[in-house]
């Protein structure tokens, strides 16, 4: 199945593409776009790399600093949040994987009564998101103790209905004749799930991943209001600091500080580009 | 036999367990106390919650602020689907085709939606900063009037609307990419033997067959009309005079801005009808009507 998609990613058919005088219009309003979506990003490069009286003057000659990534590297608590961000992107994945392969794997693979219930009762969460609940989520973690906390973040979204949609369709591609196969050799449920189910699913992990990842990376109202303290609040809390300034605003340390939030995943997507965008789709086209 | 049948229930109810009941905790069971709490007061220091019928509902039919931002939410979604959906499925065909740079020009179109949207912001403010503004110094060079785009009640909600249009335009595109690709190569073969132009090949062939893409984009559009509200906070927070307060963003105010968790407990049922109306076309009348071959 996903060999036959990646062929065809290089194959297109050569009787629409392009040529001569047509091309050359698509090529321009091609770039002319790109050039227009990537603005925001040239803008932030050159603000961050120069300093502050060149934020709003575009002289070719200004000269190079990376004074501004300092000046925001020391103005919030920078480092602490960068380690709660990764804190918590690890937890929320980690805990993902676990409990989106058990259910999915329920759901896969066996019989029992209530199981098209209890399957829209997942689904719903793909419309109903925790973003949406917020006022009653505030109020359990507080009972729960839980508020300005890290797994406080989490908890409202390991459970994702999305991940366990996605891993079902996944391990019900799984040939029955492997499941036989380990069971016939003694492995019990959870052993058939480990050795054969997980494996194959590698690529359908990896997108899950990326997807999850660059999500809580970016994620923003829910920490806002779950955290208080420099301890427990992610970079993309920390980072309005510098937008809710009084005395006008330093637009050179909030590109640096821009920038510096989203390398990690700016790196990582120009690392992994091709990876990456058949993550996406491979997510998403079910 | 039976034995093991009902082994394979317990097994099977083992492996849900743990996420169903954090599904529970946080997805159903909020859900439901919203509607509850919908009907009680707010919870005060001296005074405990109450039930007061639909008091909460009653305050809300008489909350311009509410109509506000049912009216703004209204606008927005208007305004970020059909652009964002159109600029992806462009996208999608351009980037489908081979030219010089394409390449980059994809990674261009995808960039917005790794970013985040609270950094980007930042830089959006910038361009629609008065007078130092990127847009404000393109306009003194062209001439013209001055103008505070964030800050006047004409122009504030449609920026913030582009900067959403900017920020999914991408996302998406990555769907019809997938779905173009998809489309066999002997259908090109087949339509251009008949002397089909792009155009009509376009038209008649691939956008038949993308519209399964087309209602997932479309779905996912609308649950983040009413989701994305990021923005608002570094943009606008909602002002000028509410001219860019969203449905979600109003509740954030309510709930944590007043702390009065009754009235925004309405205000969320409101969201989730919404959602819910959503759920139910979705299911109900699209994938049955939207159905090739």
């Amino acid at each position: 199945m996903t060999t036959t998609r990646a062929s065809r990613f290089e194959q297109r058919e050569d009787q629409y593409q392009p040529r001569g005088r047509g091309l050359m219009l698509e090529t321009v309003a091609a770039w002319s776009l790109a050039l227009i979506w990537i603005a925001p990003l040239l803008y932030a490069v050159w603000a961050a790399f120069h300093p502050p009286e060149f934020s709003t003057r575009f002289a070719p000659l200004a000269p190079l600093t990376l004074d501004n990534f300092v000046r925001a590297w020391d103005a919030p608590p920078f480092a602490r949040y960068f380690l709660n961000t990764i804190l918590l992107v690890t937890l929320v994945l980690a805990s993902q994987l676990v409990l989106c392969t058990l259910a999915a794997f329920a759901f896969a693979r066996y019989e029992f009564p209530g199981r098209g219930i209890v399957f829209a009762l997942v689904l719903a969460q793909l419309m109903i998101m925790p973003d949406v609940l917020l006022v009653e989520n505030y109020r359990t973690m507080s009972n729960l103790g839980l508020v300005d906390a890290i797994p406080a973040i989490a908890l409202p979204y390991v459970a994702s209905a999305f991940g366990i949609f996605l891993l079902r369709q996944t391990f019900k591609q799984v040939p029955r004749e492997l499941d036989d196969a380990a069971r016939v050799e003694g492995a019990s449920g959870l052993q058939t799930l480990l050795k054969v189910y997980v494996p194959l699913g590698k690529p359908v992990y990896l997108a899950y991943g990326l997807v999850s990842v660059s999500y809580h990376w970016n994620n923003f109202l829910w920490p806002l209001i779950i955290t208080s303290s420099v301890e427990a609040r992610p970079l993309t809390v920390g980072l309005q600091v510098f937008s809710s300034t009084d005395q006008g605003i330093d637009w050179a340390v909030i590109c640096a500080a821009t920038l510096m939030t989203s390398a990690p995943l700016m790196l990582g997507f120009l690392l992994f580009q091709r990876q990456f965008v058949q993550s996406f789709m491979r997510a998403g086209v079910k | 036999m039976g034995d093991q049948r009902i082994r394979g229930w317990i097994n099977a109810w083992l492996l849900l367990l743990p996420a169903m009941a954090l599904l529970a905790l946080f997805t159903h069971w909020p859900a439901f106390a919203t509607i509850i709490d919908s009907f009680f007061s707010t919870p005060r220091a001296r005074r405990p919650s109450v039930f007061v019928g639909p008091d909460n509902y009653q305050q809300m039919l008489a909350d311009p602020i509410f109509w506000q931002a049912l009216t703004n939410n209204f606008w927005f979604a208007i305004g970020t689907i059909p652009a964002s959906i159109a600029l992806a499925l462009l996208m999608a065909v351009w980037v489908n085709d081979r030219f010089p740079g394409r390449t980059f020009v994809r990674m261009a179109f995808f960039t917005p939606t790794v970013l985040p949207m609270i950094a980007v912001a930042n830089i959006w403010l910038f361009f629609y900063t008065p007078e130092l503004g990127l847009l404000e110094q393109i306009r003194s060079a062209l001439g013209g009037r001055a103008h505070n785009w964030l800050g006047s009640r004409d122009t504030a909600l449609a920026a913030v609307t582009i900067v959403a249009v900017w920020k999914e335009a991408g996302f998406f595109m990555i769907f019809y990419l997938a779905a173009l690709q998809a489309i066999p190569p002997n259908l090109a073969e087949a339509a251009s033997l008949e002397g089909a132009s792009r155009w009509y090949f376009f038209r008649r062939v691939q956008l038949p067959l993308l519209m399964p893409t087309t209602l997932f984009v479309l779905v996912n559009a609308v649950i983040n009309a009413f989701r994305m509200v990021d923005h608002i906070f570094v943009l606008t927070r909602g002002g000028p005079d509410n001219a860019t307060t969203l449905l979600l963003f109003h509740i954030y105010t309510v709930g944590f801005g007043f702390w009065d968790t009754g009235y925004a407990a309405a205000l969320t049922v409101v969201l989730l009808l919404a959602l819910a109306a959503l759920a139910l076309i979705q299911y109900g009348v699209l994938e049955r009507r939207i159905h090739y071959r």
